[in-house]
């Protein structure tokens, strides 16, 4: 009796039609959830999960499936999950990458398979150029925009005199290039240290040597952690400045005190006074019980961008129904104006923050802005 | 550029040089002894530099922390001993490097478990905040300079410990005839235990000590992991002094690398690109002097038994 029971149920699980369960809609997330980097990817996975709880399940109005996979930083293992997503589970839209060198890897030739690529923070250059396509959408920032930023706010300051360092690999090229587009000052040196390096006690005494009047670094991570503790050691008294990754919340505490009251540059901070802001640092907190960083802020847009076009173009059955939403970009972003440019990359306004404390935590506020309606060097490049 | 920047800089040389060493030392103390690779000293490293942060961070103490952090790091290099090494001694060394790399795997996952995937606040105490005046000009941090306090204390008692105890003894008989100072009536598997807890510690002390002025996060030990094996066979894989000569080789060669590499190519080249080589060069720099020792002398500076 009982096996004829499991096998009706199993006969009823097989034969139950696929169509109702067609409406819904399948979004693959790679991102980096172990090893060195985590962090940044645990904070996108959460903000992009906090808009499908809010929904209840759902972006727009449609029923999602949520696919996660970790990519360990690792670009054959991003690749292989997004065959396995793109082939196996036939995903609608691809979500997550942290790191530019992975995106490169998997979203050049999966947008040309017809998948959705929507980026939550990785936005090399080639992507926003030469590489761009109709099907990929940077919600977070095309790589050069915060250290522009950073390049016209130090000029603002009266600052003419720049020691400029970054790691020896793209993105920190790329920093330096981009600081430099804006920066009107002289260089009092420009240094590329070790990718992955943690001592700075030689850069250290060169800066001390050239006797710069400011410091621009970016070096993401736990290079960041260190060079500022050594910095703060080091008794050079030059002020510094770097884009958010730096400074951020994930990574400030350990940090500690050697950050206060630096200057860094970022397109949101949780204190930008709009609704959509307020409702996501309070339920991010309530939710997580932790501050929520700039990558969590950009995993949430990324899921809030995504529900605002499927509920305008009914789902993703009509792609290009779809795709024109996505431009449309009909959504209220944490933060505050946003739109996109030709090349599918955001135009927004990049701030200057400080890092303060408040209640005992380090955290940043907005001071300026470093650049206003920004769109990125590469347009021009893109054939869109 | 001044004499106070050289002298500096070969500071910084002495006290990234004397780090590597405490890193080196208890690496190849277990491949001498013991004959067995291990890839997760790294891992050893990270857990000293947790516990520093961790225990520091409750009690408030960073000595108390560094306390904490040596313990956990011996009694972690004990443990592991006694479950895995133990049945990897007579094991060829591939499979050595299979075990021991699933433990840094096990390691990276287990402390994100228990730590969380950000990285831990640890910085130096107050009292060792300042800076040293330079002779001509400058400051050192006086922490660097405890640092390399630390090495020379480490450099000085493992020549004690080897030299002039009965422990040493052992050690030093254990590397030539293994099975010799078994049949002598050497309890071997303590003997092992114990020589892995002191090259567990030594790595818990560097990691707590650098930790500090660095960052404690998960995987913070592979890096510094491969720096230590380029001076264990610079030196000659076994040997500690050859660890101490090599380490401080690897210390000079990277820091002057990175101070004068790019202005060195300055003097022929305009400033982006002298940057470009300089910082490439200066990346590989270890490597190379490591190539030219091997071609050199294919054993190191210091073989053992040769």
């Amino acid at each position: 009796m009982n096996r004829k029971l499991i096998a009706l149920a199993l006969a009823a699980a097989v034969f139950t039609p696929a169509a109702a369960q067609a409406e819904n809609v399948k979004i693959g997330m790679i991102t980096t959830l172990s090893g060195g980097g985590s962090s940044l990817g645990i904070d996108i996975r959460d903000g992009f999960e906090l808009a499908v709880k809010q929904g209840g399940g759902k972006l727009g109005g449609h029923a999602v499936e949520m696919m996660v996979e970790d990519d360990a930083r690792k670009p054959d293992k991003a690749k292989q999950i997004a065959d396995k997503f793109l082939k196996r589970d036939k995903v609608d839209i691809l979500t997550g990458l942290v790191w530019s060198n992975l995106a490169l890897a998997v979203v050049p030739s999966a947008v040309k398979g017809g998948v959705f690529y929507v980026s939550p923070n990785a936005g090399p250059s080639q992507l926003a150029g030469r590489l761009c396509h109709e099907n990929y959408f940077n919600v977070a920032w095309q790589n050069d925009n915060l250290h522009e930023a950073m390049g016209a706010f130090v000029s603002d300051q009266g600052l003419k005199n720049a020691y400029i360092l970054a790691p020896n690999y793209p993105a920190g090229k790329d920093a330096l290039t981009g600081f430099k587009r804006f920066y009107k000052g002289d260089l009092a040196g420009e240094t590329f240290t070790k990718l992955g390096q943690k001592d700075y006690a030689a850069e250290l005494a060169a800066i001390r040597e050239a006797k710069p009047d400011s410091v621009f670094f970016f070096l993401p991570g736990g290079m960041g952690i260190a060079f500022m503790k050594q910095y703060a050691q080091s008794g050079i008294e030059a002020p510094i400045f770097g884009p958010a990754f730096s400074f951020d919340q994930g990574i400030l505490k350990a940090v500690g005190d050697a950050a206060l009251g630096v200057k860094n540059s970022s397109q949101w901070s949780k204190d930008i006074d709009n609704a959509a802001n307020k409702a996501f640092v309070a339920d991010f907190q309530a939710e997580y019980g932790r501050l929520p960083s700039l990558y969590a802020s950009q995993g949430y847009d990324a899921a809030r961008l995504i529900a605002s076009a499927l509920e305008k173009a009914g789902g993703v059955g009509d792609a290009d129904a779809f795709r024109a939403a996505l431009k449309a970009a009909e959504f209220d972003s944490v933060r505050g104006a946003f739109k996109f440019g030709s090349n599918n990359h955001p135009i927004q306004d990049i701030y200057v923050r400080e890092v303060i404390e408040e209640g005992g935590v380090l955290t940043n506020k907005i001071v300026g802005v470093g650049l206003k309606d920004h769109a990125d060097a590469y347009a021009s490049e893109c054939s869109m | 550029m001044s004499a106070a920047f050289i002298f500096e800089q070969l500071l910084n040389s002495l006290q990234l040089g004397v780090m590597l060493f405490v890193m080196a030392a208890g690496l190849t103390l277990v491949f001498g002894v013991m004959g067995l690779i291990n890839l997760a000293h790294g891992s050893l490293y990270m857990v000293g530099a947790f516990f520093c942060a961790w225990v520091a961070g409750e009690t408030g103490s960073f000595w108390i922390g560094l306390g904490a952090g040596l313990v956990a790091a011996a009694a972690a290099g004990a443990i592991i001993e006694m479950l895995v090494m133990r049945r990897l001694y007579d094991r060829d060394h591939l499979d050595q490097v299979l075990a021991t790399f699933s433990l840094i795997l096990i390691f990276n996952e287990g402390t994100r478990w228990v730590f969380g995937a950000q990285p831990l606040y640890l910085d130096i105490p107050d009292a060792l905040a300042t800076s040293v005046p330079l002779p001509g000009g400058g400051g050192y941090p006086l922490y660097r300079l405890v640092i390399i306090g630390f090495g020379i204390l480490t450099a000085a008692g493992l020549y004690l410990l080897i030299s002039r105890t009965r422990l040493g003894m052992q050690i030093r008989a254990g590397e030539s005839d293994r099975e010799m100072i078994g049949a002598l009536g050497v309890d071997i598997n303590t003997l092992y235990t114990l020589v892995f807890a002191i090259g567990a510690m030594l790595a818990g002390l560097a990691g707590a000590l650098v930790g500090a002025l660095q960052s404690v996060e998960v995987g913070m030990g592979e890096p510094v992991l491969i720096l230590a094996f380029v001076v264990i066979v610079i030196g000659g894989i076994g040997s500690i002094k050859g660890a101490l000569i090599g380490a401080l080789l690897v210390g000079l060669v990277d820091t002057l690398g990175r101070a004068f590499l790019h202005q060195l190519f300055a003097l022929a080249l305009p400033p982006a690109e002298a940057n470009g080589y300089g910082a490439a060069l200066a990346s590989m720099s270890i490597y190379l002097l490591m190539a030219i020792v091997l071609a050199w002398r294919p054993k190191g500076l210091f073989p053992v038994n040769a």
